[in-house]
This record gives C-alpha cells, sequence and structure tokens, in this order.
C-alpha cells in the first residue's frame, strides 16, 4: 500500500527519469568515442590518403628517408598472419570445446576449462618473450627445416619481382610470418574454444539423441548433425578470435620479424599493421607524413576490425535465433 | 556494530592512502627525466648511479631511440633528448633546441656463427653494404671466403639483423655503409630509420643484440659497450688506410683524435672512416638536445649540472663501458654554450656572465 503510494509519487518518478538519462548518457558515451576515435584517425590521416591517393592501400613500400609510405606490406602482414592463427587455432579450438563438452570424464572438465581460460589470461607481451625466447629458435632449427624439406616444392603465383615464390623456402631464421602465426593461434585459441564451447552446448539434446539413435557413430553425429546445427555460431566464434588476432601488438613485434616489406614466403620477415605503429610512433613528427601515413594504417585496421566483429555478432546472433 | 567496523576499517585506509601520497612529496630529490639514445644509454645510466650518491639527484632515462627521443624534447616531455646523430641546424633553431656531445662511442658489428669465432672473422664494409643489401645470402659466399682464407665458413643463411625503431646507432652505421658501397646509398641510403632491403628489425640497442644472439648465422649492428658487456663476437673492419682493426678502445681512441672539433658551430663531427693506421671506422660522438627556453629553471641547471658532473668525475665509468671522453676542450665549449639555456631572461648555468 504504502509501496504503491510511492510509486505514484513524484520523488519515484524523478529518480526514474534521472536514472534513465544516466543510462542513456552512459551508452551514447560509448557511441560518442567509438565515432570521435573513427573521425580523429580519419582526420589525422588524412594527409597520406589526399598524398598517395587510393593506391595508398596497395602501395609496398615504406621509405622514410624519402618519405614514401604505402599499406601494402602492414596489411598483408596483418591479414596474413591473423590468417594462419586462424587455420591453427579453429580446429584446435573446435576440438577442445567438443572434448570438453562430449567426451571429457566429468572430473577433468573443470580444471581443464580452465587451464584453456587461463591462456587467455597470460599478458600479450609475456607471449611475446616466449615466442621470441623459445619458439623462434626451435622454428628456426627443427620445424622450419622440416617444413622446408616436405613441402619446398609448393609455388605460388609468379609475381614481377621473383619469377617463382615458394610458401615453404626462405632462410629459416625463426622469426616471420610463421610464428607470429603460430603465436597468435595460442592466443586466439582460448576464445575460440570458449565461444564454441557455449555455442556446442547449445545444441538441442534432442537432434544429438536423434542421432545416436539412429546408429551414427559420434565423428558422424558431429559432421551431420551438431555442426550445421550451429554452424552460424560458429562461425561467429571464429571471426571474434579473429578481432582479436588482427589487433594484436606486443606479441607479434617481437616474432614477426618488423620488416616493413611485403612476405615472400611463410618464413619471411614482415610487418603487421600494430607492429609497424608500436616500432614506429614514438619517432613520428607531428605534422610529418610518417605521423599521418601511420594514422591512416590505424584507420585502415579500425574499419578492418570493426567490419570483422559486426559480421561475428550478426552470424552469431543467426545462429542463436535458428536453434 | 557492523557499520562502526565498516567505517573504521575506512578511515584507516583513508589514513595509510593519504600517508603513502605524503610521502611522496617529503623527498626533496629531483628527477631529471631524459630519453632517445640506446647508444648512450650505458653511460648514462652509470653515471647517474654514481651521481645520485653526492647530489641526491636521479635519472629517469628511457631508451627508446634517438629519433624517439628528439621527438619527446621537442614536446617538451623530457627535459634532454639524446641522439647519435646530429639534428640539422634549421630544426634546432624551429623547435628552440640546442645541441651538444657529451661522449663519444663506436659502432662494432656483430655475429653469430656456430663453429666460427667470430672475432677473427673479416668483412670489409663494402661487404657488409651488400649483406644488408641481400645480395650476399650465405655465409660461405666465394666474396666471404675469399677474404678469410683457413675459416671453415658454413652453407648457414645470413640473417642481418637492424633497428626496427628510429636510431642514431642505424644513423652512424649507414652513414658508414653508404661511404664504402655505392649501391647501398642510393637504394637504401642514411638516416636514422630507412628502408631495409632485407633482414629482420629489434627495438633497440639491447633487442639487437638479443637477436643476434638468438639467431644462429645472425649479422648485426650494436654500440661496443652492448656487445663487451654480453661478451658477442665482433668482426674486424678494414678501415679507409687498408688495415686490418679490431673493435679496442685503442682503435676508437685513434678514429676519435682525427675529429675535426674546431669547425661546426653545433660541435658535431664525424668519426667515420677517418684517417690514421689503426682508426676504427665507425665512431661516433653521442648529443645531448636540451630546450632553450625551459620552463624550469632548476630542474635545467640540475641536468646541466649532472653533465658537468659526469665530465669532470665520470671517467672511471667511461672506462669501464669502453667509451672515450671528449677532449678537455670541447666539454669547456660545451659549458659555454650552456648559456643559450635562458629562463626568466637569465641563464640557467651557473658560470655564465
Amino acid at each position: 500500500m504504502a509501496s504503491v503510494a510511492f510509486e505514484n509519487s513524484r520523488r519515484f518518478h524523478l529518480g526514474e527519469s534521472f536514472f534513465k538519462t544516466l543510462l542513456y548518457l552512459s551508452a551514447s558515451i560509448v557511441l560518442i568515442t567509438l565515432a570521435a576515435i573513427l573521425v580523429i584517425l580519419y582526420v589525422s590521416g588524412q594527409n597520406a590518403f589526399e598524398h598517395f591517393g587510393p593506391q595508398f592501400l596497395w602501395l609496398d613500400q615504406w621509405d622514410p628517408v624519402r618519405d614514401l609510405y604505402g599499406a601494402a606490406a602492414p596489411v598483408a602482414g596483418t591479414l596474413a598472419s591473423s590468417a594462419i592463427a586462424l587455420l591453427i587455432a579453429w580446429p584446435l579450438g573446435f576440438g577442445i570445446a567438443y572434448f570438453l563438452t562430449e567426451s571429457c570424464p566429468r572430473r577433468l572438465r573443470t580444471p581443464l576449462g580452465i587451464a584453456v581460460e587461463l591462456l587467455a589470461a597470460i599478458p600479450s607481451i609475456v607471449y611475446g618473450m616466449w615466442g621470441f625466447f623459445v619458439l623462434a629458435p626451435v622454428m628456426a632449427s627443427n620445424i622450419e627445416p622440416w617444413l622446408t624439406s616436405t613441402f619446398g616444392w609448393l609455388p605460388v603465383l609468379p609475381n614481377e619481382d621473383n619469377p617463382m615464390w615458394f610458401w615453404f623456402q626462405g632462410a629459416p631464421v625463426g622469426v616471420g610470418l610463421l610464428t607470429s602465426g603460430v603465436v597468435l593461434a595460442i592466443m586466439i585459441l582460448p576464445f575460440i574454444a570458449a565461444t564454441t564451447r557455449d555455442v556446442l552446448l547449445t545444441t538441442p539434446q534432442l537432434l544429438k539423441d536423434g542421432g545416436y539413435a539412429m546408429g551414427a557413430t559420434r565423428w558422424e553425429v558431429v559432421t551431420g548433425v551438431v555442426i550445421p546445427a550451429v554452424r552460424g555460431s560458429l562461425f561467429g566464434a571464429v571471426f571474434l578470435g579473429l578481432g582479436r588476432a588482427l589487433g594484436e601488438t606486443m606479441a607479434v613485434t617481437f616474432v614477426i620479424g618488423n620488416a616493413n616489406r611485403m612476405p615472400d614466403g611463410f618464413f619471411a620477415p614482415t610487418a603487421s599493421i600494430a607492429s609497424i605503429v608500436a616500432n614506429t610512433f614514438p619517432e613520428a613528427d607531428v605534422g610529418s607524413m610518417k605521423l599521418a601515413a601511420l594514422f591512416a594504417l590505424g584507420f585502415i585496421l579500425f574499419v578492418v576490425s570493426f567490419f570483422v566483429l559486426a559480421f561475428a555478432r550478426l552470424l552469431l546472433r543467426q545462429g542463436r535465433m535458428a536453434a | 556494530m557492523k557499520s562502526t567496523n565498516m567505517l573504521r576499517r575506512a578511515t584507516l585506509g583513508a589514513l595509510a592512502a593519504f600517508a603513502t601520497l605524503a610521502s611522496v612529496g617529503v623527498a626533496a630529490a629531483d628527477e631529471i627525466t631524459g630519453a632517445g639514445s640506446t647508444f648512450a644509454q650505458p653511460i648514462y645510466t652509470r653515471w647517474a648511479e654514481a651521481y645520485a650518491g653526492p647530489s641526491g639527484d636521479t635519472l629517469n632515462y628511457q631508451g627508446i631511440g634517438s629519433g624517439a627521443g628528439v621527438t619527446q624534447v621537442i614536446n617538451r616531455t623530457v627535459d634532454f633528448g639524446a641522439t647519435d646523430v646530429s639534428v640539422a641546424p634549421d630544426r634546432l633553431a624551429a623547435n628552440q633546441l640546442m645541441q651538444f656531445p657529451t661522449v663519444i662511442g663506436a659502432v662494432v658489428v656483430s655475429v653469430n656463427i656456430p663453429g666460427v669465432d667470430g672475432n677473427n672473422l673479416k668483412l670489409t664494409g663494402s661487404l657488409i653494404g651488400d649483406i644488408y643489401l641481400g645480395r650476399v645470402r650465405m655465409w660461405n659466399d666465394h666474396r666471404i671466403a675469399a677474404l678469410n682464407p683457413g675459416v671453415n665458413l658454413p652453407a648457414l643463411a645470413i640473417a642481418p639483423v637492424y633497428r626496427a625503431d628510429a636510431s642514431g646507432t642505424t644513423g652512424i652505421f649507414t652513414n658508414y655503409l653508404s661511404s664504402v658501397n655505392l649501391a647501398f646509398g642510393t637504394t637504401t641510403g642514411a638516416g636514422t630509420s630507412v628502408s631495409w632491403r632485407a633482414g629482420i628489425g629489434a627495438p633497440g640497442n639491447a633487442g639487437v643484440a638479443g637477436a643476434i644472439a638468438n639467431t644462429h648465422g645472425a649479422i648485426g649492428y650494436v654500440e661496443y659497450a652492448y656487445v663487451a658487456e654480453n661478451h658477442m663476437q665482433a668482426v674486424q673492419l678494414q678501415n679507409r688506410s687498408g688495415a686490418w682493426v679490431r673493435p679496442t678502445v685503442e682503435a676508437f681512441a685513434a678514429a676519435a683524435a682525427q675529429a675535426p672539433w674546431g669547425s661546426s658551430p653545433n660541435q658535431d663531427a664525424s668519426m667515420i672512416n677517418t684517417a690514421g693506421a689503426t682508426s676504427w671506422p665507425i665512431v661516433s660522438a653521442t648529443y645531448v638536445v636540451v630546450p632553450t627556453n625551459p620552463t624550469d629553471a632548476g630542474r635545467a641547471r640540475k641536468m646541466l649540472q649532472f653533465f658537468d658532473w659526469a665530465w669532470k668525475n665520470g671517467q672511471t665509468q667511461v672506462d669501464a663501458l669502453h667509451y672515450i671522453s671528449l677532449p678537455a676542450s670541447v666539454q669547456n665549449r660545451a659549458r659555454q654554450r650552456w648559456c643559450q639555456v635562458r629562463a626568466a631572461g637569465q641563464a640557467v648555468w651557473s658560470g655564465c656572465h
């Protein structure tokens, strides 16, 4: 009785509208910040876009002495290292998620799940150091020579610089595109595994039981029932991992080799947008073309990440609605 | 009961926080901030450790590379910037900066070839330029073997290592390579940040040293203190007279003695490829850049006092790290030029009129 009176009172309505305004303000601050970052990135990078034109996106040059910059090498390095990371982390993540939801003994389920999630808690600079001091020598002395001897004959389309370049040939120095892809794969593995596990748990048990009842093996249930049922969400989980991999800075800077050129093979050193900005930003003077080029690179990365994440959200939502 | 307990805890916590904050303001010592060259970082930090006792002032020095150091002092985020490559006079004037040299060091070329003693390996500057252009790719190349008869060079790929950040050490090294290798000069060129044709990048002198130690077949350029402290191998180079020189302090001093100090207004002098039968070909002074219009006169004076003290009392540290001190005449001229640093209409340095 007294509460109804309170709810009709003016104090309640004032408090209610104040709270609502606060909520709207908080949400709009996020949107305004996002828009502001986008605008600042574009305006600061405008010099580079105007000076080099749209060719900036595919020019393979980074010459601070002559002030010539192009985004081809960092963009290619970012996309290539993220693609390698996805190719490695996706099957692994799916396997881990499936194991945790289906085959894992109950006692091990929680510890294993925590162990995988702990991978996400490791700071990225620690990954970078581990990659540089532990993984790179192993790649240089064992894995890269083995890849050259087994797959070195795999060629790629020839271009005007190289009559023929090969996927798995090149000096095995240890740091390079492949090593950065491997380090990124380990970093995005927990995200893919956790999201995929959640997605797999939403598979209707009725469908799986139906499959088993018809005599399907575990593998047939996975490929024939589970994956088709949650396909959209699975892609969404993958794209979330991709979003993380695209922006990763310190881990990649340590192991990608910091060569601002297009890579010519998996073992070649190259650069990613994040690594080139991390290395070059402190020395770029205000008003210089180098700074404008770096902002332009940041804008490109922002746009690419935005689309990737938006696409991931869309797939995840569609998947959940279909299920 | 519960609320009084909470109140008590909250009060105690606030008092503890306040006490911590208050204690920070009690210390009267000043902190001088500097940033830039990793070439000079070892000697500046050793000098600072020794200076903290007699003066009570500490130095917070960030080795972020010469290029970034100059940018930071232009932005006035640090008291001084350190660079190994002299800043152009018009850039100094436009940003109201003044530059003076502090100490002399050498850039050496270090290698990591399993089974080969790098200290006995001979490479010409022109050949190193070809290596960094990607024209010489294997250690058992005939051009390297021709200079090193009797050395069993393995069939190992060469991994050139360079600086990923804007670096005065790169500036010195590319200046040297451009002067001895024409193709290098026209394609890559000289500067603190260049477009390398081959190799991998690492941040800072320490990063390059780490990359060399970590990679079989690596070759890279670092300041000599890093090689000495980390027991790395450094190759012999051929100087202008055609003699093969090992990287020793005597060779560095022979090159430093040839420096043309008298002729330059900003006190920069090139010691690259100097004359002299025993000179090391890649020697350079390192410079400190300070604002001529500091806002805090006291801090600017403390910073100049640090360098003055280091020149008078820092010889032990210079010798321990294999740097070379500036000639006394150069140091005195620098002190005179410190009078350009003025705040509130008065020179900051006490020795001015």
